[in-house]
């Protein structure tokens, strides 16, 4: 399986790692061409308004979209998620997402970078152990669509959520060393639907 | 579940996000607009430029707290602001108005000459100026979550930034060529803590977000910086000191982001206006140099 990370802005080295950690190697897509290579797509955390602004200068926004829609497995990390996400509220204004997940994300939901926090949450990958998740400025999720799994949560705000081929996560496993997210959206997620399409 | 608010994690992860960006310095909410809309990652919010701060002359303090809600209610992208080297006060100010960044900077005028701010006992993260790794580290070691080189501010005369950011690099570089018996002396001559000078040692690179400043006026500038080593940049007058602030903050956008493609740099370098006028640092007086404020 081909992995790329969107890499025109944000933590796209922590991806790069933590995706290396689980056995591939991925490659950083900034071109259209890029994109067509790779089977699965991670989007990184950093700021989403700057990312599908590159995104629609540099021609990748509509190829993106296109493939998501057509069941490229992605997983996005909070302005990644923003990215997945159908609606988004507190939006700037005219701001575009590929969309794909039945979802309502409220950007900088939790607050300014002053109320940004780490905290352990319990992550629904069939695992007792907890997941230490490093929320910055960090979205949650608002409302969800019927075909919507809500995997972790804080204070009853979704923070995890996925489809069939989509997940995203409003904290950042790329920063903490524990790789288990990257892991499952790995053999969880993209395994299974990269399967389906043969 | 509890919850911890300002972790080291949550500071450097912060920055993390806005590597391959451009942070802006603006003094107004139309100019916050106009960087957002260009695809700014952060911006600065200041009071004046540096290049008008150089020009006016006297003490530059941290700016009104109404200006800077003005511009946090304008853009949803980070807010970050500049306090005076020092002055842990205005810092406190910053923070309790919810900035998302504060800048302990040498474009304002100092507040202490041997001190700086104790970062430890904030929840918001600083960046803080740096000419060398001993700076960075004794920033670092203050509790800054993120290192900008310093260039010289408000000149638009790149070759400070590029001489800040080669010593960094070469200093990193000269770090991982040695044995580690030879760090303590390497610690000694740095003077920064051994902790974190094996810690660079070990990893080739700083433990925070190494971002460049002070002279960047250019796409060309921004994609120079990049390729010696910079997460990402920031860009004080050059943007709004320039003819066509719009334009030229989104062609700095691009070519950040494709540093090692000369073709979209010379794209984004075509039809800018003027760029800001400039001051050659050579000829600045010693004591105008901002870049030596700070130690």
């Amino acid at each position: 399986m081909k992995v790329g990370v969107l890499a025109l802005q944000g933590d796209v080295r922590e991806h790069v790692s933590a995706l290396a950690a689980c056995g591939i190697s991925p490659i950083e897509v900034k071109r259209p061409e890029e994109l067509s290579e790779v089977d699965a797509l991670v989007l990184p955390g950093g700021e989403s308004t700057t990312i599908s602004q590159l995104c629609e200068i540099f021609g990748l926004f509509e190829p993106i979209k296109a493939r998501i829609s057509g069941g490229m497995p992605t997983y996005g990390s909070c302005a990644g998620m923003i990215l997945l996400a159908d609606e988004i509220l507190d939006a700037k204004e005219g701001q575009k997402t590929f969309g794909g997940l039945d979802i309502t994300v409220r950007r900088n939901a939790f607050g300014r970078q002053v109320d940004s926090f780490e905290t352990d949450i319990d992550f629904a990958d069939g695992s007792d152990e907890l997941i230490r998740a490093v929320f910055i400025r960090a979205p949650w999720v608002e409302k969800t669509g019927s075909e919507i799994q809500v995997l972790a949560a804080v204070d009853a705000h979704p923070v995890a959520v996925r489809s069939q081929t989509l997940l995203a996560t409003s904290f950042h496993p790329e920063l903490t060393g524990d790789h288990r997210i990257h892991r499952y959206f790995i053999e969880q997620v993209a395994k299974p639907a990269l399967e389906k399409v043969k | 579940m509890s919850e911890v608010k300002g972790t080291g994690r949550v500071k450097r992860g912060m920055a993390e996000m806005l590597k391959g960006g451009v942070i802006m310095d603006v003094v107004n909410a139309e100019q916050a607009k106009i960087a957002e809309d260009a695809g700014a990652v952060a911006v600065m919010a200041l009071e004046r430029v540096p290049a008008d701060i150089r020009a006016q002359g006297g003490v530059a303090r941290m700016s009104d707290p109404d200006m800077i809600e003005k511009i946090q209610a304008a853009v949803s992208i980070p807010v970050m602001a500049k306090a005076r080297i020092g002055h842990f006060v205005e810092a406190q100010v910053l923070q309790s108005l919810g900035v998302d960044y504060i800048d302990e900077s040498e474009v304002l005028t100092p507040a202490d000459y041997e001190n700086h701010i104790d970062k430890w006992d904030f929840t918001v993260p600083f960046v803080c100026g740096a000419t060398n790794l001993g700076e960075a580290l004794r920033r670092i070691n203050e509790g800054a979550a993120m290192i900008r080189s310093k260039g010289e501010a408000g000149t638009g005369d790149v070759s400070n930034a590029m001489q800040h950011m080669r010593k960094i690099g070469g200093e990193i570089r000269r770090l991982s060529s040695m044995r580690e018996d030879e760090l303590y002396v390497a610690a000694k001559e740095l003077q920064a803590p051994f902790e974190l000078v094996k810690e660079v040692a070990q990893a080739g690179k700083l433990p925070v977000v190494l971002f460049t400043a002070g002279g960047i006026a250019t796409p060309a500038d921004a994609a120079l910086m990049m390729s010696m080593g910079a997460d990402g940049v920031f860009i004080g007058s050059g943007i709004f000191k320039s003819g066509n602030p719009a334009q030229r903050a989104a062609a700095c956008v691009k070519a950040t982001t494709f540093w090692n493609d000369p073709k979209v740099v010379a794209d984004a370098s075509r039809g800018l206006g003027d760029a800001m006028v400039g001051i050659n640092v050579a000829d600045l007086p010693v004591p105008h140099r901002l870049a030596d404020r700070g130690w």
